[in-house]
């Protein structure tokens, strides 16, 4: 099989959703002729051509609405924004409009939209080309939201997000993009992984994690360092914010009896606290130790020189030593 | 005719309009305007409603359609009044701009983007009062939305009539979507949407009429400008005379009508929608109308406008003019007039037996359709 990065992984899964259903369309700013900054339309306005492969104005509720109407109209839009931090201004579009359609029309009409946006930092990005939104889209029932680690996902969630009936927020950590170590063998040709599925990608004993994205990789590594001093750490992969996989949480949580969320997104008001107020509700009295949160610091962004930047990311030392208390509680 | 920048230079403080009729203009997308052809300046001598290649029941249908809109608008507000129905969002005033677009459209082939001010389109296209009326108190079988939006805020889906939100002008990037959708399959199908003189001051209607103006859309742009957004009169919310003048930034044709005036509305929309058909384009039509009602039921009017202005609006009213036309045409006596006043109070009366009697919405409904349910698209 050959290896991929996410961001062939991506590009494949767009490919071949596009020659499977026409109706299946891209839409965002430099997705055409340069193939998206972050390349990954590229070459698809080659084989598919301009009304296709569309090159918008610089308008982001526009790309929504447009997606959205087309949509409304049986297209299958994948819109991209080109960061998650330029996206605000189709919020309005996403969570009042997509993610209402269904209900609001009691299920006369529906908006099968893929939102996609790369999001999060640690590549200098500064505090307007690393944020990471998907708690702000998680809160939103009506909307599913994918967050995916590995290239395998990628492909096959975005292939699932695509197909999928109603609006998805398809979120790719663009430090996974082209990370060598991230490669990984990936099939040719169809497949899906569902979404709302999380994936338990390491087997412990003594603790669980739960991260997505970048941070999924930097707690695998942490979680390596931990096993070599003799702790066992679970890792779950959650894939998928919404719908959430409590199932796959709250079984890992009831093995270990102790669990850690890790996001670069910052603590408070973060997706974390709601995979921790689901663990003290639903496992509470398996657990023994408070639940752990890792999370970037509440600073209002990312700032971009490099000893700020790295004091804001959580990476694999900072994982590893709240592992450690954690797991020592 | 004066430039409509001269216009706009000279006189800024002329909306809404009060006594002067509003004078039909087509900007051209250089910004160059044009005299539209009236009707009554030509010198042909068939009537303007034989020109435009209306029948008499043509004519018939479109008044039925203007009154049954205002006899269902205030009965609605007498349900409020009684405490039947908790909001009320009224197009009373405006009928005729919408029942000259419903007119214009090939219902159930275009597709419609309306807004929450769209009752008089709504019914024209043929959402029944009955309908309507299970959608204004909320029941179970609201077409709309089975109970779960507010009044007025429309959608059905048989009629291509897409599901109205609350935030103003987001549908009109939408009705692009849907212009950008009927491009790339190449079919044939118009796209209208509606918004007030309110919604155009939100970035989507720039984005909007950018987006479908660049792919040549055929997509109608309609604004019912009223004079007010809530409260604040157009003089506060732009600096131009007219919106349509926008359309020369967008390369796109403006158009002015009195939205009072059933037929010349009627023909501002067939030329829109013939011009979209052939796919040379969208079009911004501005509509010059005015709302009796307070923007809704949560709203008083006397804060920001007086009495004698609302009168004065009233005195040119769109159903009373169409009805005086027919009656000069010799198409109508009062004697019909009043069997058709008749047909539509019975038809509301209709709607509000049928729609007080049918169940609410139960609560165990609640978490349908958040998303797709098994084996559903």
């Amino acid at each position: 099989m050959p290896v991929k990065t996410v961001l062939e992984a991506v590009r494949e899964a767009l490919f071949e959703e596009m020659r499977r259903d026409e109706n299946v369309f891209v839409l965002g700013e430099d997705v055409g002729q340069r193939g998206g900054v972050f390349r990954a339309t590229e070459g698809l306005q080659k084989e598919f051509g301009e009304l296709r492969v569309l090159d918008t104005p610089l308008a982001e509720s526009a790309i929504a609405g447009v997606a959205i109407g087309a949509a409304v109209r049986g297209m299958r839009p994948v819109a991209e924004f080109q960061f998650a931090d330029f996206i605000h201004p189709a919020v309005e579009q996403i969570i009042d409009e997509a993610a209402r359609f269904r209900y609001r029309s009691n299920n006369a009409f529906s908006c099968p939209v893929v939102f996609r946006a790369p999001y999060g930092g640690g590549v200098q990005g500064g505090m307007y080309h690393s944020q990471s939104v998907e708690a702000m889209f998680a809160m939103w029932p009506g909307l599913k939201v994918v967050t995916p680690s590995f290239p395998y996902d990628y492909k096959g969630l975005l292939k699932a997000a695509i197909r999928d009936n109603d609006p998805v927020v398809f979120l790719e950590h663009k430090k996974t993009y082209n990370f060598p170590s991230i490669k990984q063998e990936i099939p040719a040709g169809d497949y899906i992984v569902p979404l709302g599925k999380a994936n338990v990608v390491k087997e412990g004993t003594k603790l669980s994690v739960f991260a997505y994205g970048m941070m999924l990789h930097q707690s695998l590594q942490a979680a390596r360092t931990l096993e070599a001093e003799g702790t066992s750490v679970e890792v779950v992969d959650l894939r998928t914010l919404r719908p959430l996989d409590k199932e796959t949480i709250l079984n890992s949580v009831r093995k270990t009896g102790r669990a850690m969320i890790v996001h670069e997104a910052n603590l408070f008001g973060g997706f974390g606290g709601e995979i921790a107020a689901i663990i003290a509700e639903e496992a509470f009295e398996w657990l023994d130790a408070p639940v752990r949160r890792v999370a970037g610091p509440d600073v209002p962004g990312m700032p971009f020189a490099l000893p700020l930047e790295e004091e804001f990311m959580p990476n694999p030392a900072k994982i590893a030593q709240a592992m450690r208390q954690l797991a020592a509680y | 005719m004066r430039s409509t920048n001269e216009t706009a230079a000279k006189d800024r403080s002329n909306i809404p309009p009060k006594s002067e009729a509003v004078a039909p203009q087509v900007i051209g997308p250089q910004g160059v305007a044009n005299e539209a052809t009236a009707p009554e300046a030509t010198a042909s001598a068939a009537p303007r409603w034989q020109e435009l290649g209306l029948s008499k029941n043509d004519l018939r249908e479109m008044y039925y359609n203007l009154l049954i809109a205002r006899t269902l608008d205030e009965r609605i507000w007498l349900l409020n009044r009684q405490g039947k129905t908790a909001f009320v969002i009224s197009c009373a005033g405006q009928e005729a701009t919408q029942v000259g677009f419903a007119k214009a459209l090939q219902v159930g082939h275009d597709i419609v983007f309306p807004y929450y001010r769209s009752l008089a389109l709504t019914l024209a296209m043929g959402m029944t009062p009955t309908e309507v009326m299970l959608h204004q108190l909320s029941k179970a079988e609201d077409p709309s939305s089975g109970g779960r939006q507010m009044p007025s805020h429309f959608g059905l889906a048989r009629l291509n009539m897409v599901s109205v939100s609350s935030p103003v002008a987001t549908q009109l990037t939408q009705a692009a979507g849907s212009g950008y959708a009927s491009k790339v399959k190449g079919d044939d199908k118009v796209t209208y949407t509606f918004v007030g003189d309110g919604g155009t001051s939100k970035g989507d209607f720039h984005e909007a009429l950018n987006f479908a103006s660049i792919h040549s859309l055929p997509v109608v742009f309609v604004v019912e400008n009223n004079g007010y957004a809530i409260s604040v009169p157009v003089t506060k919310q732009m600096h131009i005379k007219n919106i349509a003048d926008r359309a020369v930034a967008y390369g796109m044709p403006g158009v002015v009508v009195d939205g009072n005036d059933l037929l010349e509305v009627y023909r501002v929309a067939r030329e829109a929608t013939e011009r979209a058909r052939r796919g040379e384009g969208p079009t911004l039509v501005e509509a010059k109308t005015y709302r009796y009602r307070p923007h809704s039921s949560s709203d008083d009017d006397r804060a920001y406008r007086t009495k004698e202005e609302v009168d004065e609006w009233r005195h040119k009213d769109p159903i009373s003019r169409f009805e005086r036309y027919l009656e000069e045409q010799g198409l109508i006596t009062k004697e019909a007039e009043q069997s058709v006043r008749t047909r539509a109070k019975q038809a509301v009366d209709e709607a509000q037996r049928y729609a007080e009697a049918a169940p609410n919405p139960t609560p165990d409904t609640i978490m349908r359709y958040v998303y797709a349910e098994e084996g559903q698209q």
